[in-house]
């Protein structure tokens, strides 16, 4: 660090701007602090993030762990030949998928209602309080969370006796909450509603804040009532935002997650819950199948790839439209 | 005419309509549900560890506990991996955020500079990292060829710049009004000077956030102890030794099961799985609950300044 400090002394005149005349590396030379500053950055960033690339080859090999990499064998496309005919694969893709659009979907209605119903309170600590509790699953650990959907779902959890309470079920038809496969994706859609819902808000609320009150007052005053002034203000105010909140989260269609499907999988719901990282980790860790493991994981990178960029541009081209 | 309707406005203005009165009801009616579900289950496990962990397997314990008793606190801090594994999560949390946050401020206070010839160069090779991953097969073998494998180094390495909190710092760096930094180098302060001494400080926000972020993220961590330090006791963190117990008492298991289980292993005579589950829940999440709501308002708008740039 006193090496850089010493070397910064000396750049002190690259507050100049950039002639077009000079020479890039002179430059370079004359900000040589800003240089030091970022490109060790650049060296730890290409190392960790973009050499595992290479490890793609993998894929395309019979790879035996024992073997070199140069030793491989190497097999072309057959890795994902495989992968597209084989049953469980395509069954994990529909997971993925369909958790995927669960949270979407879910998490948007419940994030804008919950919004737009703290907005309608007018006692600010009452206000404030629900919103600061409302963050705080966000904040805990999935094995947290996870802990405590196996506990008010098990045999002797809080739910199974609130629907012998309601007269719904009798003694000893407790219900297997996580034993029953089909219901995986609602307990999934439910937790991560629990989780995530107040932290969402936060951005609805920010956009509900800046619409201009004058609206408000002029829809008073032409009679409008709550709902009206939800509907014709409020909600058009962050049509924006939910707008391209929803393009981009339609880019991460194949990013379902990992931890809620691992953590709350088990032998009984596993048709439901096992999703593409799980298959990518059971193929890759336990099952030693590198080259089928690295196959789907590339898949899964170059579909989200894709999908993220065609997101972004669109959403870039529709906020500017938009925001004027 | 128009008298009698501005009157009429007056007196919706002042006094709720019935309509009116059953929708704030309603309102207020759903939140607190919303906080009861949201804050219920950590009371019932803060009073499960509070509980008797024999007595606990009877059920019925909702919102105190019935037979208070330290033991579970008690044995979860004398069992000496836990106890090791808090020392390495605090460890992995402090470290890895501090390095985070200044390493993170730094390159983004050289792609916030507009005389910077690399910049573009820079920001683009960073930015493209939120796009796409090697996955997990070639990451893991990268760290094995790295020696990273079975240290702790492989909780910090990894993870010291992301690129969204580079966005989020670059965003404010580049929204401080630039006569400060300007003034800074007049007075002859070089760069790496004028971001410690003038630009960090006035960063507090937002690296509040980021620490925030990063702090709970790594605090939060698990898989890659899972992944990568499995088989080293002495580097196990919480939420991995946490995670352990869950898949132990799986989903399926009922407190009865562990009854059992606490009947054969003279051991556990005093404590069951159960009651180390709820006490470990605890534990892990204090940290965590005590230090958020302070730094609400800085996340709140650290958020939205990611949200504005992209």
């Amino acid at each position: 660090m006193d090496n850089n400090l010493a070397l910064t002394k000396t750049a002190t005149s690259t507050k100049q701007k950039p002639k077009g005349r000079k020479s890039f590396f002179k430059l370079l030379v004359q900000q040589r602090a800003l240089v030091l500053m970022s490109i060790p950055f650049v060296i730890w960033v290409i190392i960790f993030k973009y050499l595992p690339i290479w490890g793609w080859a993998i894929a395309f090999q019979d790879y035996k762990p024992a073997k070199s990499f140069w030793e491989q064998e190497w097999v072309g496309f057959e890795h994902f030949k495989f992968l597209f005919t084989n049953e469980r694969f395509l069954l994990v893709l529909r997971n993925t998928i369909v958790m995927s659009l669960i949270n979407l979907v879910l998490g948007f209605v419940t994030a804008i209602s919950l919004a737009l119903m703290l907005n309608e309170v007018r006692n600010m600590a009452f206000k404030r309080t629900v919103q600061t509790i409302s963050y705080m699953p966000y904040f805990l650990s999935w094995v947290v969370a996870a802990g405590i959907i196996q506990n008010i779902l098990a045999v002797d959890g809080v739910v199974n006796d609130l629907l012998k309470f309601l007269g719904l079920i009798e003694e000893g038809e407790e219900i297997l909450f996580l034993g029953i496969g089909e219901w995986f994706w609602g307990i999934y859609g439910a937790s991560i509603v629990w989780k995530n819902v107040g932290w969402n808000t936060i951005v609805y609320l920010a956009a509900i804040a800046v619409i201009d009150p004058g609206l408000y007052e002029a829809a008073e005053i032409d009679g409008a009532g709550r709902f009206r002034k939800m509907w014709h203000i409020t909600l058009p105010g962050i049509r924006n935002v939910i707008i391209v909140l929803l393009i981009m989260n339609i880019g991460y269609l194949l990013e379902s997650g990992f931890e809620p499907q691992y953590l709350l999988g088990n032998g009984m719901n596993i048709d439901y819950s096992e999703n593409l990282d799980i298959f990518v980790l059971n193929y890759g860790i336990r099952l030693y199948n590198y080259s089928l493991s690295v196959a789907a994981s590339i898949f899964k990178t170059v579909v989200s790839f894709i999908l993220i960029t065609a997101a972004n541009s669109i959403a870039k081209r529709i906020g500017e439209v938009r925001l004027y | 005419m128009a008298n009698g309707r501005r009157q009429k406005r007056k007196k919706r203005i002042g006094r709720m309509s019935v309509g009116d009165w059953a929708f704030e009801i309603v309102n207020h009616t759903l939140l607190i549900l919303l906080v009861i579900v949201t804050l219920y289950p950590m009371i019932n496990t803060l009073a499960v560890s509070l509980n008797d962990a024999t007595d606990s397997l009877k059920g019925g314990i909702y919102l105190w506990p019935r037979k208070f008793s330290l033991e579970n606190y008690k044995f979860v801090f004398q069992e000496s991996n836990i106890a090791n594994a808090a020392l390495i999560s605090v460890l992995r949390t402090v470290i890895g955020t501090v390095l985070t946050v200044f390493c993170s401020a730094m390159v983004a206070y050289t792609i916030s500079r507009p005389e910077y010839v690399l910049r573009r160069f820079v920001t683009v090779i960073f930015l493209l990292t939120m796009y796409f991953n090697g996955g997990l097969i070639p990451t893991y073998l990268l760290m094995r060829n790295l020696g990273l494998i079975g240290t702790f180094g492989i909780y910090i390495w990894p993870n010291i710049i992301g690129a969204f909190n580079l966005i989020v710092i670059r965003t404010f760096i580049e929204n401080l009004p630039s006569s400060l930094i300007e003034s800074a180098k007049i007075d002859g302060a070089g760069e790496f000077r004028t971001f410690v001494n003038i630009v960090l400080p006035l960063c507090a926000p937002v690296l509040a956030t980021v620490a925030l972020f990063t702090g709970v993220w790594q605090w939060n961590s698990w898989f890659d102890v899972f992944l990568y330090n499995s088989s080293k006791e002495h580097l196990s963190t919480l939420q991995y030794e946490l995670q352990k117990v869950l898949a132990f008492s799986n989903a399926s298991m009922q407190r009865i099961d562990f009854q059992a289980a606490a009947a054969q292993g003279a051991s556990y005579q005093k404590v069951t799985p159960y009651a180390i589950r709820a006490t470990m829940m605890i534990v892990v999440s204090v940290p965590v609950i005590m230090v958020y709501p302070f730094l609400q308002k800085y996340f709140v708008k650290g958020m939205l300044i990611g949200g504005v740039k992209e």
